[in-house]
């Protein structure tokens, strides 16, 4: 256990961030979700009792009657803002007082460092490199996460929650959304700066970070692991296991969408668009963890990792 | 008759003199009467023009000391009493803002001493570290609330998230944010290449070699040469102002980050408030709907086309 290049990941001034993220983003998983299932025991208690539901004032914090339902802004809101204004002024000076920004030589174009780093919250993006060609990783990807992010609102049908922590009622969305973001976001951010070491090598927690370490990796194209070797043969045997996975996964996720008759309600809500639209995010963010999978746990059983399912003369996949 | 023209004047001057002591503490009495009403400043003609309104202890002039000042009124006079409880917000979308503020400030300040060219930048920046008073604190700062705003950014979102805000009549307001995050990330990674050492220019050298490989508009990417793109044509060299990241990308990487970028995202952040305003102000913490209570959508009509009004 290498002590010292944990120490030394943990404590590069351009890691802090994520060091606290490792603290921050579990933090506020918690306190969110903690609200939400203290909502979720509200709502089972109003849905066994139609009466209390009439007369209940449905929040989980304390009301009585004769209590003001609107507070003034001055001062009962703006002196939180204040207050937080002042802290984080706090936080940001000692911060800043006891860490130096990072600078390093002056830039030199023939001098190429062992780790070309991309900037910490661009590193789950870089990560994706390894398992996609630049051209889905660097370009597709971010641009369906945006496009991806914006359609959330008009694909997600399902009118309750709206306002209010609850897991019960969206359980899809949540754990998608959770997968998305704390899993293949910030994950992969993690992984990316912790993990990744000297020549995007993966060095486990504790192993030492060696500069000279070589891997041989056995990567093989799926086609060249069937046997097809002719050009126009490994386009139609990707396209057809690409499509394959496309039809399997939707399939599946149609499954998980109707599944209890609460979901078939939402269900039957979605215009085909909207249908089409979710599946094609959904499948394609999947498609991510797959190939990881793909890459990664052949390997774990000494079998030569998968690096491209889809090979033809124009781009891979 | 001397002597009564002496004791004339000496009436006259006792007289004068009596005249004088009581002017002179009738202007003591003004004075101190102008003094006495200095103790309640606020009834000043100069507050009142500063201040408008009166500000009693009303609910009245609560509100309006919201409403009538220029920078409050982006507060509703009322919010939802369960609102202000930082366990529903966390606060995150306000710390976002005023990080960007903080920003602003330091950044104004870095710039007053920093030229964008290959030959100062750098020691530029060894100047500000070892020589300008403050410099190097300024320099952490604006370094550290860059980092700071990236992950309140994403928990605000992920808030947002969690309580289902983006639902109607919000929708729009989330695809705001989301172009809001955008920009928070390209304004930290422009700014990531200014200080023009190793670390800046070899992670801009590794994100923009991704752009070779854009689909179509790039040199390296699937059907880019096919439609004529070379490393003097493609998206990259748009960006970087050449085929290398050099002085013409020091200086565009600047102007983004200076000026470009903060005025477009300062549009957003308006708009992006004024719809919380105007979508009916924070989401919640809303009364809970129940299963039941869902009523069914009328007619065939996609739901995402549908008419506001419909359910």
């Amino acid at each position: 256990m290498d002590w010292h290049q944990i120490w030394e990941n943990a404590t590069k001034p351009d890691n802090i961030p994520i060091a606290a993220m490792l603290f921050l983003v579990p933090f506020y998983t918690w306190y969110g979700l903690r609200q939400a299932f203290h909502t979720d025991r509200l709502i089972a208690e109003l849905e066994a009792d139609p009466q209390k539901a009439k007369t209940h004032h449905r929040k989980i914090f304390p009301f009585k009657p004769g209590w003001e339902r609107e507070v003034h802004t001055w001062p009962y809101l703006m002196r939180i803002e204040f207050l937080a204004a002042v802290i984080v002024t706090i936080i940001l000076m000692i911060w800043s007082i006891t860490l130096n920004a990072p600078l390093e030589e002056p830039a030199n174009p023939n001098l190429t460092p062992n780790e070309s780093r991309a900037p910490w919250y661009f590193v789950g993006l870089q990560e994706m490199l390894v398992y996609f060609d630049p051209w889905i990783a660097g370009v597709l990807m971010p641009t369906l996460i945006i496009i991806g992010l914006m359609v959330i609102p008009y694909i997600d049908t399902n009118p309750l929650g709206n306002g209010y922590y609850t897991f019960r009622q969206r359980r899809i969305a949540i754990l998608g959304f959770c997968f998305g973001f704390l899993v293949l976001w910030v994950g992969m951010v993690m992984v990316g700066t912790f993990i990744r070491g000297p020549g995007w090598i993966w060095f486990w927690p504790g192993e030492t970070w060696d500069h000279n370490a070589l891997v041989f990796e056995v990567n093989r194209d799926l086609p060249d692991l069937v046997g097809i070797t002719s050009t126009p043969g490994k386009f139609i045997f990707g396209g057809l296991v690409v499509g394959l996975y496309y039809l399997a996964t939707g399939y599946a996720l149609h499954r998980l969408m109707s599944i209890t008759e609460f979901h078939r309600k939402i269900y039957r809500r979605l215009s085909l668009l909207q249908y089409l639209t979710i599946q094609a995010f959904a499948i394609t963010m999947i498609g991510l963890p797959v190939k990881m999978l793909l890459r990664h746990l052949p390997r774990a059983f000494g079998l030569p990792a998968i690096k491209y399912i889809w090979v033809t003369p124009w781009f891979n996949v | 008759m001397p002597e009564e023209n002496n004791q004339q004047a000496k009436k006259g001057l006792t007289a004068l003199l009596g005249e004088a002591q009581e002017k002179a503490k009738a202007l003591k009495e003004k004075a101190l009467e102008e003094a006495r009403a200095l103790q309640e400043p606020e009834k000043t003609q100069l507050y009142r023009s500063m201040f408008r309104v009166k500000h009693d202890d009303t609910p009245r002039s609560r509100a309006l000391g919201v409403l009538t000042n220029v920078f409050f009124h982006l507060h509703p006079a009322k919010i939802n009493r369960d609102a202000v409880r930082y366990s529903f917000t966390w606060g995150m979308g306000g710390i976002t803002f005023y990080l960007f503020l903080a920003l602003t400030i330091t950044g104004v300040l870095l710039m007053f001493y920093y030229h964008p060219t290959k030959v100062q930048a750098f020691r530029d920046i060894l100047y500000l570290e070892h020589d300008v008073p403050f410099g190097k604190l300024l320099r952490n700062m604006h370094r550290w609330a860059a980092h700071l705003m990236i992950i309140t950014v994403w928990l605000h979102m992920f808030r947002v998230f969690l309580t289902g805000s983006y639902k109607r009549p919000r929708e729009f307001n989330w695809c705001i944010g989301v172009i809001l995050m955008v920009l928070t990330l390209l304004l930290s990674f422009t700014g990531y290449l200014l200080p023009d050492d190793q670390l800046g220019f070899w992670a801009v050298t590794v994100g923009t070699n991704m752009a070779r490989a854009t689909p179509l508009l790039g040199h390296e990417g699937p059907f880019g040469p096919q439609l004529g793109m070379t490393p003097y044509n493609d998206v990259r060299f748009a960006l970087l102002g050449g085929s290398i990241v050099d002085s013409n990308a020091l200086l565009r990487a600047y102007i983004w980050h200076c000026v470009a970028i903060p005025l477009i995202a300062s549009v957003f952040m308006g708009v992006h408030f004024w719809r919380v305003r105007k979508d009916g102000g924070i989401s919640g913490p809303a009364p809970v709907m129940l299963e039941s209570e869902i009523k069914e959508p009328k007619g065939p009509v996609p739901v995402v086309l549908r008419p506001s009004g419909m359910q």
